[in-house]
């Protein structure tokens, strides 16, 4: 027990590093880098603390989605950095004061709670057959934080329509200005193509096993959107124009699948997202899969950034 | 037996750690992009490899192993290519250090 005490010992303060050079290296793009480090980091972290549902979103999201879409933002204030004033001292004591204000905030709430907290977790694990879930953590996201989880990827959509409206006017429902790889180049349109198959198996494999082992929707639609994207980077397949009905219906398959067994079970449970005794873990699969695919295209989206070009 | 596979597990890992070691001192003592890359593919190769043979016998039935099996491939996949990318753009751009 005692080398794994000093491994997370260890583990912490290598957490603690990173996260403090993220905010002291020098460069955008450097901090960035160190920001995927600490994202793959706290997944380990969250495997310590036997949570591997967290674990594997964090990787997934923290790690990969985020650093991606903070690198594309990199790219696009470094041409913009040349011909704009540099933010003077005092925003930026500003800044940091606010961060660590808020920093300061969440550890006082962590540090300064009661002794025993408050849990439901044995009420969730003795309601857990219900649900006919065997994964502890889809139950409490799919029955009875049903609202959370239904709101949460609506958020998704309302981030995307925040990324499209950057478009310029006449480039509405174009074609989302990613940077592809410019050379066509056989080792990465190799790894294009034998990955995909794989992957897509991984993601639809991470989908069906949420509802008894971690896994879920999230997890297995970020594979399927990292997929996605390696395709289209690859120069295979181009990135599909944000005006085509598929991509829309795609978009918002999952939430409204969602609302519309929520809706049902006001007249089926009576409650607004209950579930009729013994259809749960049906509808509740039939949720994650349209979530998974809704997911899927709006990260997509999402890292190929606004519509540029005219569609042809 | 257990004995004898605890024994091959202890020193698959041991050598296994011993090339994410070397790996890691190659990484940031080696001089240019090009050495630092060739450090870097041990350690997925033959670090991973002998971290996964090691825990193969500790696999969770078949399936578990296969499951081992198949991440140090994806690894190896993704590593050799990541790395053959890299190192095109170093070529092309020229080092920078």
């Amino acid at each position: 027990m005692t080398i794994l005490f000093f491994a997370d010992v260890g583990l912490v303060l290598l957490v603690l590093a990173i996260g403090a050079s993220t905010i002291f290296v020098r460069k955008a793009f450097d901090a960035v880098i160190a920001f995927v480090v600490y994202g793959l980091l706290l997944a380990i972290v969250w495997v310590r603390l036997s949570a591997i549902d967290v674990a594997l979103t964090e990787a997934a999201i923290g790690g990969g989605m985020t650093g991606m879409l903070l690198l594309g933002a990199v790219a696009r204030l470094r041409s913009a950095e040349l011909d704009s004033p540099r933010i003077g001292l005092r925003v930026r004591l500003a800044a940091g004061f606010f961060c660590a204000l808020v920093a300061s905030c969440l550890a006082g709430a962590l540090l300064l709670s009661p002794k025993a907290i408050p849990t439901l977790a044995p009420a969730v694990m003795e309601n857990l057959v219900h649900t006919g879930l065997g994964n502890p953590v889809a139950g409490v996201l799919f029955a009875y934080r049903a609202l959370d989880t239904m709101l949460e990827k609506v958020v998704l959509l309302l981030a995307l329509l925040g990324v499209w409206s950057l478009a310029p006017n006449d480039a509405w429902n174009g074609i989302p200005g990613l940077r592809v790889y410019e050379r066509p180049s056989s080792t990465l349109t190799f790894l294009a193509q034998v990955l995909p198959p794989v992957g897509i198996v991984v993601g639809i494999y991470m989908c069906w096993v949420g509802a008894n082992e971690p896994g879920g929707a999230f997890q297995g639609g970020t594979i399927l959107a990292a997929m996605w994207l390696l395709v289209i980077v690859a120069r295979l397949e181009r990135a599909p124009s944000i005006g085509q009905p598929w991509l829309r219906i795609g978009l918002v398959v999952g939430p409204i699948t969602f609302l519309a067994v929520g809706l049902a079970g006001l007249v089926l449970a009576n409650a607004f997202l209950g579930y009729p005794p013994g259809y749960a873990k049906a509808l509740i699969v039939a949720i994650e899969v349209t979530l998974t695919i809704s997911i899927a295209v709006a990260l997509t989206m999402l890292a190929a950034g606004p519509p540029k070009q005219e569609q042809q | 037996m257990n004995l004898a596979l605890d024994l091959f597990t202890v020193s698959a890992l041991s050598a296994g750690a011993l090339f994410f070691l070397a790996g890691t001192v190659g990484l940031i003592r080696f001089p240019d992009p090009l050495t630092r890359l060739h450090a870097l593919t041990k350690v997925d190769n033959l670090g991973l490899g002998l971290v996964v043979l090691g825990l193969l016998p500790h696999a969770n039935g078949p399936v578990g192993a296969l499951k081992l099996v198949s991440i140090w491939l994806l690894v190896q996949l993704s590593g050799a290519i990541v790395t053959q990318l890299i190192a095109g753009a170093v070529r092309e751009r020229g080092p920078r250090e």
